[in-house]
């Protein structure tokens, strides 16, 4: 194969240059390959060319296991298309498997006939044998009715870098042949260079000789794929039609964060952001520690109590009360909740949901904490529930779950997950004026000043801040007097207060907007969903509309309390489908409070629903 | 049952003093008073003029419920009496609690507070002090609130040096749960959960929050009014974390647990009372003293019969940067020592919420006060038509 690379140029070769609507690609290696960055990198390209993209980031847990192993494989999917597109594609039509655990892990993901690169340098007997091949995949039957391309990527980007007499150890060179794999997949899709041309610039501004590396690496790949036989026809995918504006790419995580800066600029209050780092939520606190010069204060705690109960703190000073964490972090947070429940203070809480139970899966999504919630906490201990369904809305929620917070004095549950966290689509830009204003009010006045005293509209409590002459009070967890706050025992009045704090949140749904239908307003089937699972529920339900079945879909964004329409929607199907990366929690709440025999639909694998098992599903009750 | 007379009494005569001094009060003796230092500051709150509030401006509504004959009544009175001394108008003044008897304290202060749960106080005041530095935040706690369930969060929140006021009110038992064995139990103490004995060995919370890279650290009792309201006075004017411990008693679960050198009777023959730039010197008749033989504390008698003096003592140097000296005092222990109160530690260091809004002030003079449209405008973008 090494003979490739002495082929010489060939003028002006003529390729077939075929048109394709969509592709979804799979780039995977090891954990140390670079594979996240080479996904990412194709990605921004995409998008800046105008393509619709969703990515499907999926990485082990463990941060460097052995090189060659199979729990060491990290993988990207990415789908670009010409359409409108909601999901990171069902399956991959490509994959680049840089050594055999990443073909081993991913190739029964491949679609039939699907295409695959290979690094093949890297299919040596001691690669083979730590994937658990029995025989090379490359010379037995494995890969039969798929296309193969094979390339020898180590060497071919070792020997240019040599010949460009670059001055790096072998091991620095041989870090750069994810480049030379990127440009490969460049030629192949027809992209420019110039965007990932222009990151290696700025990312390795300070380490010349390493940005020359990337550099020639990614150029080298390009034109080898370019001059080579390896190749008989490369692809374009058309600019995407989608709805005019300005855009960039970003991931849920990104934002989240850039949500609750945006509410803070909009509520006119400092965030505080409390946290303890866990995955997958860490990048919030990444993101939101670069953005000092908002007056955000990021408080990196010891625990994750430690976290909340900060926030709480900050809440009380009038400042957004924020903490971020993931499902195992929201069980040791819940005590403290229940304390803001109780002194009836806005706060937020993200939680970036992943597989449980317990340590579970940390680096795969799951939708299994809604429960945990609604009800996770001791006593009668309502908070407001909501959930962004697609990364760019993680924006919107943001503002919303801040909103919220203060109107009703209330922790707010924001429930995010590993998918649409590191997951990322093309977000069009809103303008600052098109933003909800979130409207905050401190009491000042010490006559008749109550501490519990309730809004007749919002039954919240108003909120006096320390610092407020006349206004001195106290707060806590015990039990309190209706409009006084003193501690009290008395039974009538925590029944009261138990009601009345249920009675708060409740309210909350004058305040939400309608649940939306996709769709008939009545039919046979209603596809009820919420958070991440809007991609392939939308995707699902569209194809089967194009097929004149009688499907709609609706998308719940709050889940506590729910939008007041709801109960009247479920009423127009003859049967409601709630698919859900849990055991049916949505569905069971439904059933719970509308009487409605609505069938959950559950996987709980990491992994989001593909838009095929959605259509599978409601087919049964078509 | 002596402390509970005791404790009234002195509660009692506490009114007595304050209604005398108000407008004054200066009463504490002891620490620095900021009446005599104008332009003071605690908190980063200017003092206002002297003489404004007093006593009964601080003292709540609520009718306090602690068993009658509590060490806890002392504190709170001595509390309230000092609190007008500071100078810090009432507004910006937050008790901050966990849970436990001690914990019920805010409730007591017609001040802002926060009964929060069990253990976390310190987190929360964390949370209170770095989004309002202006506040002067007080944090209440017992020895198992502290030490058991919130023993993370003692530790952290005293390395970060945020500018709080934390009192620890030691009673080496668990009150509010009827008697169970605290963290700074003695070994071997038979209570309701250990009838044969505790196994667990205890801790010392002045040398755990020396330990922790505390800024100031002093320990106080109970019963010894003038002496807390001193502490508790000194405490306040550190800038920086001010850890005080009360060594107070539990008249229902664990009466007595102080006596052997608390009692007014044998308190000046048992207590050591450290004093910046000061011999080490105790006893009835001040003829006993510290000093260093080797690596260790050692009691000397002084006298004519041994030849030693007070030269001979070790002189207490609170501001030394060096804890050692400090963490060694604090474990001294009746009856192999005197029992050490006073202030152990004070030094300076920068505290958390002046550094946290150095990196703020940083940022916006680096990149600008933010920009929501900048914000939401930035990284690569490309425009559909």
């Amino acid at each position: 194969m090494s003979a490739t690379i002495d082929t010489p140029p060939v003028e002006e070769r003529e390729r077939n240059l075929e048109e394709v609507e969509t592709v979804t690609i799979r780039f995977a290696g090891d954990s140390g390959d670079g594979m996240q960055l080479t996904g990412t990198q194709f990605t921004n390209t995409s998008a800046v060319i105008g393509n619709d993209i969703s990515t499907l980031p999926d990485f082990p847990a463990e941060i460097r296991a052995p090189a060659g192993s199979l729990p060491g494989v990290s993988g990207f999917q990415l789908n670009f298309s010409s359409r409108d597109i909601r999901t990171p594609g069902d399956q991959p039509n490509v994959l680049v498997a840089m050594n055999p655990a990443a073909l081993k892990v991913n190739l029964s993901d491949l679609e039939d006939g699907g295409t695959i690169i290979v690094n093949t340098d890297e299919f040596n007997k001691e690669n083979l044998k730590k994937a658990a091949y029995a025989s090379n995949p490359l010379e037995d039957d494995t890969l039969k009715g798929y296309r193969i391309h094979r390339l020898p990527i180590t060497t071919l980007n070792i020997r240019a870098l040599q010949e460009a007499q670059v001055k790096l150890s072998r091991k620095e060179m041989d870090r750069c042949k994810n480049f030379f794999a990127l440009g490969v997949l460049y030629w192949l899709y027809d992209r420019p260079m110039e965007g990932s041309l222009e990151w290696i610039k700025s990312k390795f501004a300070k380490l010349p000789e390493v940005a020359r590396a990337n550099e020639i690496a990614l150029k080298t790949g390009y034109n080898f794929a370019d001059t080579t036989e390896v190749f008989t026809t490369h692809y374009t995918v058309r600019k995407a039609v989608i709805a005019p504006g300005k855009y960039r790419k970003i991931t849920g995580n990104e934002a989240t964060a850039i949500g609750f800066v945006a509410a803070s600029q909009l509520a006119g209050r400092p965030l505080f952001y409390g946290s303890y780092p866990i995955t997958p939520a860490s990048d919030i606190l990444h993101e939101l520690a670069r953005h000092k010069n908002f007056g955000v204060k990021t408080f990196q705690a010891e625990d994750e109590i430690a976290a909340v109960c900060a926030a709480i703190g900050a809440s009380f000073t009038g400042h957004i009360g924020l903490t971020g964490t993931s499902g195992p972090g929201v069980a040791l947070k819940q005590e403290a909740i229940g304390l803001a429940v109780m002194t009836e203070l806005p706060l937020v809480i993200i939680n970036v949901q992943r597989g449980g139970p317990s340590t579970g899966l940390p680096t795969k999504t799951e939708q299994a904490d809604l429960f945990q919630a609604v009800w996770g906490r001791n006593g009668e201990c309502p908070a407001i529930v909501i959930a962004p369904a697609t990364p760019a809305d993680c924006f919107h929620m943001a503002i919303e779950a801040v909103r919220l917070a203060f109107k009703y004095m209330t922790p707010v549950f924001y429930l995010s997950d590993g998918y649409l966290a590191n997951g990322a689509e093309p977000w069009r830009l809103p303008s600052i004026d098109e933003l909800p204003k979130i409207e905050v009010k401190f009491a000042d006045d010490p006559t008749n000043f109550l501490p519990y005293k309730r809004d007749e509209q919002t039954l919240s409590r108003p909120f006096a801040l320390p610092g407020t002459p006349g206004l001195e009070h106290r707060v806590g967890g015990i039990e309190k007097q209706h409009e006084t706050g003193n501690v009290n025992y008395d039974p009538e009045n925590h029944h009261f207060m138990v009601l009345l704090r249920q009675a708060k949140v409740d309210r909350a749904a004058q305040d939400i907007p309608d649940v939306e239908i996709f769709g008939e307003k009545t039919g046979k089937v209603l596809v009820l969903g919420w958070g991440s699972t809007y991609g392939s529920i939308t995707s699902a339900v569209e194809k089967l509309q194009e097929e004149g079945k009688s499907v709609s879909s609706a998308h719940l964004r709050h889940l506590n309390p729910f939008p007041s329409n709801l109960g009247e929607v479920l009423l127009g199907f003859e049967r409601v489908i709630i698919p859900e990366m849990n055991l049916g929690q949505l569905a069971t709440m439904i059933r719970a409070k509308y009487l409605v025999d609505a069938v959950a639909f559950s996987k709980v694998k990491g992994r989001p629903f593909q838009i095929r098992e959605i259509v599978r599903k409601v087919e049964e009750y078509l | 049952m002596s402390t509970n007379g005791n404790g009234m009494n002195e509660n009692k005569m506490d009114d007595a003093l304050v209604d005398e001094g108000a407008g004054g009060g200066n009463v504490s003796g002891g620490g620095p008073s900021p009446e005599s230092e104008p332009g003071s500051v605690v908190a980063g709150v200017p003092a206002p003029p002297p003489g404004k509030l007093t006593k009964a401006d601080f003292t709540s509504d609520q009718e306090v419920r602690w068993c009658p004959g509590c060490g806890d009544y002392a504190i709170l009175n001595n509390v309230q009496k000092v609190m007008p001394e500071l100078g810090v108008p009432r507004e910006k003044v937050v008790f901050v609690s966990g849970i436990g008897c001690s914990s019920r304290f805010p409730y007591y202060m017609n001040t802002y507070g926060f009964h929060s749960i069990h253990g976390r106080a310190p987190a929360v005041a964390t949370g209170i002090k770095s989004s309002n530095p202006e506040l002067s935040v007080w944090v209440i706690t017992g020895d198992g609130d502290a030490l058991s369930i919130g023993g993370n969060h003692f530790m952290h929140a005293i390395r970060r040096n945020l500018d709080i006021n934390y009192i620890l009110f030691n009673n080496r038992i668990y009150g509010l749960t009827k008697g169970q064995y605290s963290p700074t139990s003695e070994f071997g103490k038979k209570t309701k959960s250990t009838p044969m004995g505790v196994i667990d060995y205890p801790i010392n919370p002045a040398s755990l929050a020396i330990a922790s890279e505390a800024t100031f650290v002093a320990r106080t009792i109970d019963i010894d009014v003038k002496h807390l309201g001193a502490v508790v006075n000194a405490a306040a004017h550190h800038k920086g974390v001010s850890f005080v411990e009360v060594y107070q008693n539990c008249n229902i679960f664990n009466d007595g647990a102080f006596d052997s050198f608390a009692e007014r009777a044998v308190r000046a023959e048992n207590v050591l009372y450290l004093e910046h730039g000061q011999p080490m010197i105790f006893g009835k008749n001040r003829d006993k003293a510290i000093r260093m033989n080797g690596t260790l504390p050692e009691v000397i008698q002084l006298g004519s019969e041994t030849g030693l003096n007070e030269t001979d003592a070790l002189i207490h140097d609170a501001h030394e940067r060096d804890p050692s000296v400090a963490f060694m005092l604090a474990r001294m222990e009746h009856p192999n020592f005197p029992q050490p109160v006073g202030i152990f530690r004070d030094v300076q260091r920068e505290t958390y919420e002046d550094l946290l809004a150095q990196q703020i002030e940083t940022a916006i003079a680096q990149k600008g006060a933010g920009s929501l449209e900048k914000l939401i405008n930035s990284g690569e973008m490309w425009t559909v038509e």
